[in-house]
This record gives C-alpha cells, structure tokens and sequence, in this order.
C-alpha cells in the first residue's frame, strides 16, 4: 500500500475517534440550559469529522483518481540520504527543548547551534564558537531586553 | 477632500513625522523578519513608546509605519526561509520560497516590495476614495455571510490543489480544521478534546504549526538531500525585473490591490484571508500552461498574496477610522493606543480630527514609498542569507523556528510539539499531502465556528442558509469550486 494510502488509515483512525468524542461523550457533561441552544460545543466537530471520514474514505480506497507521484525526495529509498545527519538534527531539537529551561538559554541554545553544525559535518571550532557565541547573546539581547519577554539566561541553579 | 489631503500631507510630511515613519518602518521590517513576532505583537510592544510620544497623529503614523514594516519583513522570512512568522505571509511563501531555491531570491524579494508598494499605494487611493462609503456596506456582511466566505476561501484552496489532489487537499483542509478545534473556545468556554492535558487548554500554537508544516520539513529535507541554496543558477544579486515579467505581473497587482482592499474592509476578514484568495483567484484565472508553475516559483504566484495583504491592510483601516470597530487583532491593538490617546475614532473622526485622520492616509503613501527605498538597496544584502553555507545555515533555520514557537507561547512543551508536528509534516510532505490547506483551516477554524455557532444562534438553525441570499450564493460557489475540478479530471480521462 502506497505511503499516502497508509497516512489516510491513520487519519481515519483518528476521525473515528474525534468523531466518537463528538457524537457520543462530549455532550454527556453540558449544562441543562445548554442543551435547549441550537448549536452545542460538538455540533461543528460532528461535521467536522463526517468530512474527515469521508475524505479519508475516498484516499483509502483510490475514489479519486490520481497518479503516484514521488517528490524530491524518494521516501522508499531514505537509505541513499543523509537519513543520520537528519535523524540526530530532530534528535538534537528534542534534547534542546528539555534542557532550555534547566540550563538557560545562553548555554542551551549556544550549544545547539555548535553541535548541529558539528553533525553536519563542520569541524572548524573557531568560528563555530564565535558565530554560535554571538548569534546568541544577540537574540537574548534582542528578545528579553529590547522586546520585554522573559528569557532564562543562566542554568536555574544559578538563580538567574 | 481636497482640504483634507492637505491638512494630511502637511501633517505627515514634518520632519518629525517623516522620522516617524521612516522609524517605524525600520523597526517593523527588522522585527517581523524574526519568527514569531508578527505585526500584532510589534505593535503591541511599540504601544508605550507611541503613547510618550504625546501627539496622536504621529503615534498612528509610528504605528502604521511599523504594521507595514512588519507585513514586508514577515515575507522576506517566508520568501528566503520558508518560515511564515504571520499568518498573512504564509501564501508569500508558496512560489517566494521556491523561487529563492532557484536562485532567484533577488528578484522574488523584488516582486514583494513592489507588490507591497503598489498594494499599499493603490489600498490608500481607494481608502480616500470610498472610506466613508464602505463602512456602511461592511455592516451588511453578518455572521453567516462571514462564515460563507471562509467557506468559499477554504474550497478554492482545495480545488486549486491540481489534477488528483483536491480530496488530499480537502483532507489537510479538514485536519486543520479539527486541531483548531482542540483547546477552549472563545463561544463556549469549555475545554474540547484536551484529553486533560493542561498544555492542550489554550489550543495548538499558529507559530508552531507553521513552523512545523513549513520550516521544518523544508530544513530536513535540506539535510537529507543536500543542495546549497541560491546554487541552482541565475544570480541572488540580480534584482532586476525583465520587461515580459512586468507585463505578466502589473494585471495581478491591479486586480489584487482592489480585491485586497475590499476583502480587508470586511471586519475579520483581513490579511490572511486576502492573501489566501488573491492566490487562489489568480491560479484558477491564470492560463492553463501558466497554472502548473504556481506552486514552483510563479511570479504571478508570489505578486499576487504580496500585493492583496498589503491592500487588506490598508482596507483594515476603513471600520477602524470610520466606525470605530477593529477588523483584526492588529487594528484592535491599535484602537486600544488610540484610545490611550484620547482619540475616539468613528464616523466624527473625519469631521472633528480632520488632521488625525487625513495624516494617517497620508503616511501610508509615505510609508510605503519609504519601505520600497530603504528596501529595495538592501535587498542584495538580505538575500545574502542564502549563501551562508548550509552547515550554519540549517541550524540557524531550526533556532530560529524553536525561537519563533517558544516566544510565541513562552513553552517549553510547545518545542515538543513543534519536534512531533515537524516529523508528522515531514510524513504528510514524504506522501505529496499539500500542506498550505492544513494551516489556512487551522488559522480560519476558530473564526470558522464561531461566525457558524453565531448564525446558528441568531436563526435557531442552519435556516440562515436559505433565509440570507448572500449566503446561500457564497456557499454554492464554495461547492462548484470543489465539484467543477473533480468533474473536469473525471471528463478529461
């Protein structure tokens, strides 16, 4: 089964489910005053998720009639790309979200910009460590003190 | 008029004012160029310092200043980067982007200033001509004609998906549509679908999702295929329209710089809307050899979204001067400053504070003239974003798009989500889902439902279809738009 035909199951398994939140234990809690209005808070997800199953419906089954096309990038053979390069990148992002608060936004962010260049295969530290140094304390600068939002500059044992 | 047009040009053109403008101007390109701070939150944070400044007609005009400087900076992150930071930049970003992959980042950021100018120059003329007209007939659009539109809005998007795509498109439509419904609603104040997650209570972030849907699969799969941008030919520095691209552009812009402004004049309406319809309405009247390049670098495809949102932006200003009523969260900032400065806008405006009102129109035409000279010298130095190497490139376009999500909702969690979107929309872009359709039903979900539940209300049903003719008309060109194509390919084959 084609990769788009695949996505449309998931889709439709999640319609069902919203559809199912929406038709049979959304209106369970509402207020009695609330169900004498002609429109309640599930009435446009109902819609909502007849459309999204039928829409779902007529990819699953080829209704509608197209050719497979396969974009720039061919997903059957990801094993040709920099699939690691990629992967480490998303992973990279994930670890930067977890640590943003605990260790500030000085630290994490300059770190982040060091070792995605590193994972892409800079190695010249110099100027790693100056562009990732300066691009971060002015975002800071600009963000917290020029804009007004807050921003922890320092890791939270610090106090900062 | 006359007297008026002078009173404001006399206003406008001091050299205090004409500092204003050139300031504000300046502060909004360079703010709005970052992610995640779109003209609403600019205005919002150059409020305290309009205010200082003591006299209303040269807050406004700082005000106005920085609303257009934003609008153009959020393209040039949409046209160079992919990373819509506004919701009326996100059509910029369809042909602008893929134009900068082709090396022609020069001339695509070209295109947008002179199709920012002419939109907003043309926005003005017609906002002196038929402002007081207007904003009577802006109150015969209701609830139900509102909800209609974006109906209308919604299925052009989906029918111009191309042969074979419009159920994937009507599909990425309706997801968007869904998520927008998660969290709690402004007409219900109940919290829907959160599953108990605290985090899911105020709904997905728009930063994130377009973060998500756009910068971040376009990253990726930079990495994945690595091909160094502005490399594919042609020259970053070469600026210059040829005279066949001009002919094919100047009808656009005139089309959309009218369209743009009466879409704008409709409250709620507003950028986003006018922008996603001047695509849309351009594709689907272009020749038919002409409608497969949008999407792959059309220049009629970047001109059109430029010029209508920055004529929707100039129409947004017609209830806000004329009737005191915001059409947008942007014209809502700026009601509240003026408030703040003692100035009651509304159908006196015109006649009690001729000087106030005239010199706002006034600064537009100066803006926008400002905004094309500061901008037009800089563009080579903008576009040289493009020829720093990848290795620094890429992960300065995955800071920023963690920025733009983590200032947007000062989260943690919301990076998280960002990270799950990304690799959801990586996915849907691995298949050729078209991904646009999917954030204009988020941005549009929420005032979808809430103009569709107000109707409802108002005719205790869906009887609003059949009793208000306006309605009942938008919402059969919604269905053509969507049976028509369908039909066609079906003839075809």
């Amino acid at each position: 089964m084609a990769l788009d035909r695949w996505i449309a199951l998931v889709l439709l398994g999640i319609f069902i489910v919203y559809g199912y939140t929406a038709w049979f234990t959304m209106d369970g809690g509402l207020a009695p005053f609330m169900r004498r209005n002609p429109i309640w808070p599930s009435t446009f997800p109902k819609v909502l998720s007849i459309l999204g199953i039928a829409a779902s419906i007529i990819i699953l089954f080829g209704l509608e009639k197209s050719e497979e096309k396969i974009g720039e990038i061919d997903h059957r053979r990801l094993g040709d790309y920099f699939l690691g390069q990629a992967v480490l990148l998303l992973g990279l992002m994930v670890v930067y979200a977890l640590c943003l608060r605990p260790l500030g936004f000085l630290f994490s962010s300059s770190a982040f910009l060091i070792i995605g260049s590193f994972i892409l295969g800079e190695r010249k530290w110099h100027i790693m460590f100056s562009v990732a140094l300066i691009a971060t304390a002015s975002v800071w600068y600009l963000v917290q003190e020029v804009l007004g939002i807050f921003l922890r500059p320092l890791p939270m044992f610090m106090g900062v | 008029m006359l007297e008026g047009i002078l009173i404001g040009l006399q206003t406008a053109l001091s050299l205090q004012n004409l500092l204003v403008v050139i300031g504000g101007c300046l502060i909004g390109t360079f703010i709005g160029m970052l992610p995640g701070l779109g003209p609403m939150s600019i205005i919002a944070i150059m409020i305290p310092v309009a205010i200082t400044m003591g006299d209303p007609s040269a807050a406004l005009i700082l005000l106005a200043g920085v609303y257009y400087g934003a609008i153009f900076g959020g393209s040039t992150s949409s046209i160079l980067l992919n990373a819509p930071g506004v919701a009326g930049t996100v059509a910029s970003s369809f042909d602008g982007y893929p134009m900068a992959r082709q090396g022609k980042a020069g001339k695509a950021l070209t295109i947008a200033a002179i199709a920012s100018f002419a939109g907003g120059t043309i926005g003005a003329i017609l906002l002196m001509i038929f402002a007081p007209m207007l904003s009577s007939v802006a109150l015969l659009f209701h609830s139900a004609e509102y909800f209609a539109l974006m109906v209308v809005g919604l299925s052009a998007i989906a029918a111009f998906a191309g042969p074979g795509q419009v159920t994937k498109a009507l599909l990425m439509t309706v997801l968007g549509l869904i998520m927008a419904t998660v969290g709690e609603g402004a007409l219900f104040n109940l919290p829907r679908f959160t599953a108990g997650i605290m985090d899911l209570q105020s709904g997905f972030g728009f930063i994130t999702l377009a973060m998500a849907m756009f910068a971040l699969p376009e990253a990726i799969f930079l990495v994945l295929k690595p091909k160094n941008l502005g490399d594919d030919g042609g020259e970053i520095k070469d600026l210059r329209i040829t005279r066949a691209e001009a002919r094919a552009i100047a009808p656009v812009i005139g089309r959309q710089s009218i369209q743009g402004f009466f879409i704008g004049v409709l409250p709620g309406a507003g950028a986003t809307i006018a922008s996603f319809l001047g695509y849309a309405v351009e594709r689907n009247i272009a020749p038919k050899h002409e409608q497969g390049e949008f999407g792959k670098g059309s220049i009629k495809g970047l001109a059109a979204p430029e010029t209508a949102n920055n004529a929707a932006c100039t129409g947004s200003f017609v209830p806000l001067l004329t009737l005191g009523i915001p059409g947008s969260g942007t014209t809502a900032i700026l009601l509240g400053a003026l408030i703040a400065l003692n100035v009651a806008p509304g159908p006196r405006l015109m006649v009690d504070e001729p000087q106030i009102f005239w010199a706002v129109i006034m600064s537009m035409f100066i803006g926008n003239l400002v905004l094309l000279i500061l901008n037009l010298p800089l563009i080579p130095y903008i576009a040289k974003l493009l020829a720093i190497p990848r290795k620094f490139l890429i992960p300065f376009i995955l800071f920023f798009t963690l920025m733009g999500a983590y200032i947007g909702q000062n989260n943690a969690t919301e990076l998280l989500m960002l990270v799950g979107f990304g690799i959801c929309g990586i996915a849907l872009k691995f298949a050729n889902y078209p991904l646009p359709p999917l954030l204009i039903g988020f941005i549009l979900g929420g005032m979808m439902e809430d103009n569709f539940s107000r109707s409802m209300q108002l005719y205790g049903g869906v009887s609003f279809i059949l009793e208000r003719p306006m309605t009942f008309g938008l919402l059969v060109i919604a269905a053509c738009l969507i049976i028509v194509p369908v039909l066609r390919t079906r003839l075809a084959k």
